[in-house]
């Protein structure tokens, strides 16, 4: 990718990331962050990752982002005037934002040698084969393992958001 | 890519893998019987859980004592697994046991109960076996959200929704660091699995490194609730139904140390000096907040809330110090701590009935004539969280403070010392208000709950056993933290890509 084109991408993200916290309707907000993601996937397919860039494209800037626009519906979010905030609450936050543009400036001056070492990648760099293959050897447990993760997850929300019958607790199990 | 491809890259290992399949399966079975089951009537289940742990135990007793790598290195097979698998379930077991009676009476619903019981069972083996960061974070949180919902579990009492919400911000916050703290790592070395770890972070660290070793470091202190990170932990134990409360302080510490103690005092010892003085800080902090907070408390949960948090800084003293025999006396310890804490909770769900928790120390007033018994049991628990011979707390305190004696870490030995005579006067104040006062709670008619005897009297044999005659588990923890230390055979170690 050329430096030019880099420039303008990231440029793009991160005025995308800005709008998302300036804008003040919350569906506005969305749109910025769907902008930026775009922008990372293209990204990614610049640096070879096109699998990776195309999941982006389609999990996060499609459908968690569609989500996040349903619940904006269904909560029925107006353009709100930002709340004053407390002051505490800002300096925490600055503090935070300081301590990471601290810390990504560290690593600019002090990178480590994992990161500076240039690596020879394979051929098949990025495609959806080479993924497929680390993720069924070196990460099978890991995978395995996320799917009862996600198993817990939806118990939970089950669980926790049954409606309950009168008397509460009383009720048999799996009662709609 | 047919041909780049081969099934012998994942290097199979059944072993630590048909106990942690087991418990999932079973887990899975408990939720489908579940919805069949009136939420009174929920012991079936929960008998179906236990025989699920029982199976899953026996298939553990095969994991080697030597070191083997399993599935490209994301599990270890090792005695140190085992250690932990063993002493898992059988925590969890005797959580079933205490959970028969007290689930149905309080009406929680018992598919979900038992199921995320297990499905927690289930992450906290993955952590005690991780070979990857990756692993130790999926894991961790098969674990915490299944605990999350548990806390919640009695949806009709403010306190434990407050309890499950606040857990679960808190957790969830935590978790962010830990993750963030393990894409440093690999940012700084470009591996994850822990045995390319241990030959990469040695020497002088790059900033990197430290900084992921350090939100590490915050992202287990919260699932151990080391203060500074502990605020959670009253109000969570508190308002958490009883069993749980001892899930948490039981099963959750086990896996949480199981991995802290693998990461740190295995695969980290390249840079101790970096970590060791932090946990000597966040030792004295744990220590002494734990304990000097824990003298103010009416309610005895919140009192063993705040005492689960003396003994994670006890446990800390061990890791400063960061040699084999540290490690030995962690394990150790936290086997006397986990049957310990377990019949301490198992007598307050004993002093429980519908409606009427009972949790205050003044609900225990006249035990000792009324139920001499269940007094008993309570006060050797008490006994053993304070330190006094020959219970299973005097022998992990002893081993505890000696390993940090061998490193010359005086100064913070004499502080845990001074700590622990502090916590005698909390510890006591339920013995004395046992046996003189007069007035307390009237208990349910023991002998209508034979599963909940059973737990008690098991935590009672076992917190007796482990300090009477400590030779064997001492053995086994010290064999387990060695097999842990070894090196995997070399030609497994070369197919591990970094």
């Amino acid at each position: 990718m050329p430096l030019w084109l880099f420039i303008f991408l990231a440029a793009l993200a991160i005025i995308g990331a800005a709008g998302v916290v300036l804008q003040r309707h919350p569906v506005h907000s969305l749109l910025s962050l769907v902008m930026t993601l775009v922008v990372i996937a293209v990204l990614f397919i610049g640096l070879g990752a096109a699998t990776v860039g195309f999941l982006q494209m389609i999990v996060y800037a499609g459908a968690i982002m569609v989500l996040f626009l349903f619940v904006i519906w269904l909560l029925n979010l107006q353009s709100q005037p930002l709340e004053p905030g407390h002051l505490a609450l800002k300096f925490l936050g600055s503090l935070g934002s300081a301590a990471l543009i601290a810390e990504l400036l560290l690593f600019v001056v002090h990178p480590p040698p994992a990161i500076t070492q240039n690596r020879a990648v394979a051929m098949d760099f990025g495609s959806i084969g080479r993924l497929a293959q680390s993720l069924f050897t070196d990460y099978l447990i890991a995978f395995e393992a996320t799917s009862v993760l996600l198993l817990v997850g939806v118990i939970g929300g089950v669980a926790l958001a049954r409606r309950t019958t009168a008397g509460g607790g009383g009720a048999p199990g799996g009662t709609p | 890519m047919t041909n780049t491809f081969s099934l012998a890259a994942i290097t199979f290992d059944w072993r630590p893998i048909v106990p942690l399949l087991i418990v999932a399966l079973g887990a899975i079975i408990v939720l489908l019987a579940g919805v069949k089951v009136d939420d009174r009537e929920s012991e079936g289940l929960g008998w179906l859980s236990l025989l699920t742990i029982a199976i899953a135990f026996c298939t553990a007793l095969a994991i080697p004592g030597n070191q083997q790598i399993s599935f490209g290195g994301a599990l270890v097979a090792d005695g140190y697994t085992a250690f932990f698998y063993l002493t898992i379930l059988f925590a969890a077991a005797i959580i079933v046991l205490m959970s028969l009676d007290y689930v149905a009476e309080e009406g929680l619903p018992g598919g979900e109960y038992y199921s995320l019981v297990l499905f927690a069972t289930a992450g906290m083996m993955l952590m005690a076996a991780a070979g990857d960061l990756i692993i130790v974070f999926i894991g961790l949180e098969t674990m915490s959200i299944s605990v999350y919902i548990l806390a919640g579990l009695a949806r009709t009492s403010p306190r434990s929704n407050e309890a499950s919400l606040k857990y679960f911000l808190l957790g969830a916050f935590s978790t962010g660091f830990l993750l963030y703290g393990i894409a440093l790592i690999y940012g700084a070395t470009g591996t994850i699995k822990l045995h390319a770890l241990s030959t990469l972070a040695t020497g002088v660290p790059a900033p990197m490194l430290l900084i992921g070793v350090g939100m590490l470091l915050i992202g287990f202190g919260f699932k151990i609730a080391a203060v500074p990170f502990h605020m959670w932990t009253p109000d969570v134990y508190e308002g958490a139904p009883t069993s749980i409360t001892a899930f948490m302080a039981v099963g959750v510490k086990l896996a949480a140390f199981a991995a802290f103690v693998r990461v740190f005092l295995v695969h980290l010892l390249g840079v101790q000096t970096d970590w060791s003085m932090v946990l000597w800080v966040l030792a004295v902090l744990t220590m002494t907040t734990g304990n000097i907070v824990a003298l103010m408390q009416t309610n005895l949960k919140r009192m063993l809330a705040y005492s689960a948090i003396a003994h994670a800084g006890y446990i800390l003293v061990a890791m400063t110090a960061g040699t084999s025999i540290a490690g030995a006396a962690v394990l150790y310890y936290l086997l006397g701590y986990a049957f310990t804490n377990l019949g301490a909770f198992a007598v307050i769900i004993a002093l429980s009935r519908r409606g009427h928790p009972h949790e205050l120390i003044s609900d225990l007033r006249g035990l000792g004539t009324r139920e001499p018994a269940l007094a008993a049991a309570m006060a050797i628990m008490l006994f053993s969280l304070t330190g006094i011979p020959p219970l299973a707390g005097f022998v992990g305190k002893f081993s505890v403070f000696s390993a940090a004696l061998n490193q010359g870490y005086v100064a913070l030995v004499v502080i845990a010392v001074v700590n622990s005579v502090v916590s005698a006067y909390y510890y006591l104040r339920p013995v004395v208000a046992m046996y003189t006062d007069e007035g307390g709670a009237e208990v349910v008619a023991l002998s209508s709950r034979p599963a909940l005897i059973a737990a008690i009297a098991i935590a009672v044999i076992a917190t007796i056993a482990i300090g009477v005659y400590p030779q064997p588990y001492m053995n086994a923890s010290t064999s387990a933290f060695a097999s842990a230390l070894s090196k995997p055979p070399l030609a497994t170690t070369a197919s591990l890509r970094p």
